[in-house]
């Protein structure tokens, strides 16, 4: 049976592990390369390196900490933050990732998503998505918008119509971040992440508000997530993965137990 | 000195990389001398069924049919899987290997009335383990894999195990030194390495 997958997410700024609250108030989290293979001995699916200051500040040592982090890893390794070509894409596969995530630059020029894809196979392209709800509408959910910019810039595009489109262009994957939720560990927005995962038929990573199993469990069965994403939950030895998934199973989901 | 086959479908550095873990030596290749003269065959992939066109634009078909008549062992990896059988609905006018009976079909719409998304990504287990299957001794069945594709070969005597998704398909498939998995050892875990290492000391 397919499992539902834990993707252990590291934002990483200058070479560091760093975690945020509702994409501020930065703190030092550690070793790339350290806590990604930590993750994947404790039974993460998925280790996924977001470069989170890459969109505005340059590619600094990105490549390096790409390759050690790949190094002797060998589960599926995405990477993400300031990928703006073909050519970006290729530097970073070529230092061990697997797939890659984009964001502001997919918004920016949305044949990106093709150009990745032709070179290295849709599977290969996430399409990375930070989603805040509209305040201000009848319909919160259904006319959430798309930011970008680390969540610095709304595009006035709404988040359905924009992860459409970009399954269209051939993305494989949607990561859908809700700021709403973000680094607060009180839950995914179920709502936003079911109203994508049906309006689309890739795979759809919920992200933004872990804090317990339930909530996990929560995101796959009312949100119809594919796999969810997690990182302040486990660095500071709230839980990790081995114990998440014993109690998601427990919870009945379908999930791979580390041996 | 595993030859591995570059035909500009995906990246090879995660297939490098944990064959050179398990202590293989790689050379990585698009000349069909090397693959004629091959120990042993390497063929990754991912993507699109049409890239495999270039197999055949390099004259790499035949180097590797004469490669397998002499019994060097070959593994298909992925699409490198679907190439062994006779072409994909992916792309009607590129011919596979032929090795296996049949063609690759994408997964069907809907499952027990339920939508079936596709392609299936993720984690998923191998079952029926063939006992004779040299590629997957020491592994249980029930053990976990990872997936990424939309396109799979049917069952058939040759399958080697089976996965689950919108019923049955092939998984693994052995027949004496030709042998493919639909999922990414490199990318598997302890069980991909496993399955990568039973190839490695053939």
């Amino acid at each position: 049976m397919l499992t539902k997958r834990i993707i252990a997410c590291l934002d990483v700024r200058d070479g560091r592990v760093v975690k945020g609250v509702q994409f501020v108030d930065i703190i030092d989290a550690g070793d790339p390369a350290e806590l990604a293979h930590r993750h994947a001995a404790a039974g993460a699916d998925e280790i996924v390196l977001l470069d989170i200051t890459a969109t505005h500040e340059g590619r600094g040592t990105l490549l390096d900490t790409v390759k050690r982090t790949a190094s002797e890893l060998f589960i599926p390794f995405t990477v993400g933050g300031g990928i703006r070509s073909a050519e970006d894409a290729a530097a970073v596969f070529d230092a061990g990732a697997d797939k890659v995530s984009i964001n502001s630059s997919a918004i920016a020029r949305p044949e990106l998503i093709g150009e990745i894809g032709a070179s290295f196979g849709a599977q290969a392209v996430i399409v990375a998505i930070d989603a805040r709800r509209a305040a201000n509408s009848s319909d919160p959910v259904g006319d959430a918008e798309v930011y970008v910019a680390g969540g610095r810039k709304p595009t006035g595009r709404k988040v359905v119509e924009w992860a459409i489109e970009a399954e269209q262009r051939g993305a494989g994957e949607i990561l859908l971040t809700s700021m709403n939720t973000d680094g607060m560990r009180s839950g995914f927005d179920c709502e936003l992440t079911a109203l994508v995962s049906q309006a689309v038929q890739i795979p759809v990573i919920a992200s933004g508000g872990a804090g317990t199993a339930a909530h996990f469990a929560e995101v796959f069965a009312r949100g119809k997530a594919d796999a969810a994403l997690a990182a302040s939950i486990f660095h500071f030895g709230v839980t990790d993965s081995r114990e998440l998934k014993a109690e998601l199973e427990r919870a009945g989901v379908p999930v791979r137990l580390p041996c | 000195m595993i030859q591995v086959i570059d035909y500009k479908a995906g990246n090879l550095t995660s297939v490098l990389k944990a064959l050179h873990y398990l202590g293989a030596e790689t050379h990585v290749t698009q000349s069909s001398d090397d693959v004629r003269n091959a120990t042993k065959i390497v063929l990754p992939g991912v993507g699109h069924f049409q890239a495999t066109q270039l197999l055949h634009d390099l004259h790499l078909t035949e180097a590797t049919r004469e490669a397998i008549a002499r019994g060097v062992p070959f593994l298909g990896i992925c699409v490198g899987l679907q190439w062994l059988y006779e072409g994909s609905t992916e792309s009607e006018n590129t011919p596979g290997l032929g090795h296996f009976a049949s063609k690759c079909e994408r997964f069907p719409a809907t499952d027990n009335n339920a939508e079936l998304k596709s392609p299936h990504v993720g984690w998923n287990s191998i079952e029926n383990i063939r006992e004779n299957a040299r590629l997957l001794r020491g592994v249980t069945p029930g053990s976990f894999v990872y997936y990424t594709h939309s396109w799979r070969a049917p069952l058939s005597p040759d399958t080697a195990a089976s996965t689950s998704y919108g019923g049955a398909f092939t998984g693994a498939v052995e027949r004496d030194n030709v042998m493919g998995v639909q999922f990414h050892p490199e990318k598997s875990g302890e069980t991909g390495l496993r399955i990568l290492k039973n190839f490695v000391e053939l």
